[in-house]
């Protein structure tokens, strides 16, 4: 089967998580949350959250602790940027444990 | 004829620039939205809808811009939610707009621009040649020609109803000061038969905020299921439906044009025109008003006993294959003056058509002639003269430059 059945003239389509494949397979930087210096870990409570609310991807799920999405996090590094706390170290993927 | 009486009481004749006739005619269809950036030779078109909208007599919202580029990217995002989208520009502009040219095309909006002709900088030049469209010609958009000032008004309406049939771009292209700044009488349909004529345009593009969609967004090699476990077009498959669409144009360019000629009484040619074409043994092949000079040359000919005739490409993209092969069957020979020229090759039209000659049986010998580049006048009595040099020539010449004084 072809792909004219999708009725489609140009790309288009509805959000949706990986809409652009695996995007976490660009990564060479990987986010590593410290979580005892997270102020909404801190606070048990959803406070803060710039991450989150930075995060061009949608990669970090609203939560405590917070939880980022390897597999579509392009380790762009804005998480950590905005982390008025310094929970998140951006390290290279080749000295992670599971790295590529 | 009698279409033409019946159509004439609807009508008027307006004594209007070409520029004021590209104008007029985006009125006429409606435009809902204008983004347009000054430059020498078009700006009359867009000073001219400014005061439309101004004086209130086009409902339209006019986007000032800071660039070309951004004009052509206000009528994209327009365009996708669904407004009739316009705008116009001339050689240095078009370049400008030369990312969001093909971003239209991709994305399959039906915009319509107005090209003023004009030749390419450096050195500076505002005077005409047709380097500008014909250096976007591969953008994936239809460029259609025109050779007077009513073919301006004429074609920029189909432009608008091909463009919504086969979702691909038009760009109206004709020739700065040549046509954009002489004045000439303009038979100019009404507002209510341009109406019937032209239907209302239903985006393929789907932007709700009850609906979200992402429009144009990444698109990897190979096809994939979208989130509904459908199968979507990859990047190839996209392109292979804008050709598809391109090629589908050229019959809803005739077509178009038919059903124009129904309305208004007056046809454009569809994919080309010809003049006094059809015992001709030597043809002249031009695009916009350097082929109208064509056709006077061919006077003088057909004066002098030889039997000369014009081809007038009118669709360049998509270009007039079929319709060439059978125009110069039965020529001896073929001239091509082309006003701008494909460096390190020879002009493009000439080079289109020996490839659409190609295959097709015993074709005409085709012989390139560039001409009028940065606005040098080119005389009919010039062109007549090449047909008369051409006859020494064999099969295959060297493409030749027409009164350049070097």
């Amino acid at each position: 089967m072809g792909t004219r059945d999708c009725g489609h003239l140009s790309a288009m389509a509805a959000p949706a998580k990986g809409e652009a494949g695996e995007t976490g397979r660009w990564r060479t930087m990987r986010p590593v949350v410290d979580h005892t210096k997270c102020t909404a870990a801190a606070a048990d409570s959803l406070v803060c959250l710039r991450c989150w609310c930075y995060c061009p991807e949608a990669a970090i799920e609203k939560a405590v602790p917070i939880e980022i999405d390897l597999t579509y996090c392009k380790g762009c590094g804005i998480c950590a940027e905005g982390c008025p706390s310094k929970a998140i170290t951006m390290v290279p993927e080749v000295e992670c444990e599971d790295g590529e | 004829m009698a279409s033409r009486m019946a159509a004439a009481a609807d009508t008027e004749v307006q004594i209007i620039t070409g520029n004021q006739a590209m104008a007029l005619a985006a009125k006429r269809c409606r435009v809902q939205v204008v983004a347009a950036y000054p430059i020498t030779p078009q700006s009359q078109v867009t000073e001219t809808l400014s005061e439309y909208v101004a004086a209130g007599e086009l409902d339209a919202e006019y986007v000032n811009v800071e660039s070309e580029h951004s004009a052509l990217s206000v009528c994209i995002g327009a365009s996708s939610v669904g407004a009739r989208a316009f705008t116009a520009t001339s050689a240095n502009g078009l370049a400008y707009m030369c990312e969001p040219l093909h971003w239209a095309a991709g994305a399959r909006l039906p915009i319509v621009l107005g090209c003023v002709n004009r030749a390419m900088a450096a050195p500076w030049s505002v005077l005409n040649d047709q380097q500008d469209s014909m250096s976007q010609r591969d953008a994936g958009w239809i460029q259609i020609f025109a050779r007077n000032n009513q073919e301006i008004f004429d074609t920029a309406v189909q432009a608008f109803k091909i463009a919504q049939t086969v979702s691909v771009p038009v760009m109206v292209c004709y020739d700065g000061y040549l046509l954009s700044h002489t004045v000439m009488p303009v038979d100019v349909p009404s507002q209510e038969a341009v109406d019937t004529f032209l239907p209302p345009y239903t985006p393929h593009t789907i932007l709700d905020p009850a609906d979200p969609r992402n429009l144009n967004q990444v698109t990897l090699a190979d096809p994939r299921e979208n989130e509904k476990g459908v199968l979507c077009h990859g990047y190839m498959e996209l392109r292979y439906l804008l050709e598809e669409a391109l090629e589908q144009a050229r019959d809803t360019i005739i077509a178009v044009d038919e059903e124009y000629a129904a309305a208004f009484g007056r046809s454009c040619g569809g994919m080309l025109w010809t003049y006094r074409s059809e015992d001709a043994e030597v043809l002249l092949v031009a695009a916009g008003s350097l082929a109208s000079e064509a056709s006077v040359a061919v006077d003088a000919l057909r004066a002098d006993g030889c039997k000369a005739g014009v081809i007038g490409v009118r669709a360049y993209r998509p270009f007039p294959k079929q319709e060439l092969i059978e125009a110069t069957a039965p020529a001896a020979r073929v001239l091509v003056f082309d006003k701008s020229l494909s460096y390190g090759n020879e002009g493009p039209i000439c080079g289109d058509v020996k490839a659409a000659l190609y295959g097709s049986g015993s074709h005409p010998a085709v012989h390139g002639y560039i001409a009028g580049l940065g606005g040098r006048d080119v005389r009919a009595a010039e062109l007549a003269e090449a047909v008369r040099r051409d006859a020494a020539k064999g099969a295959v010449a060297p493409t030749e430059w027409i009164n350049c004084r070097i």
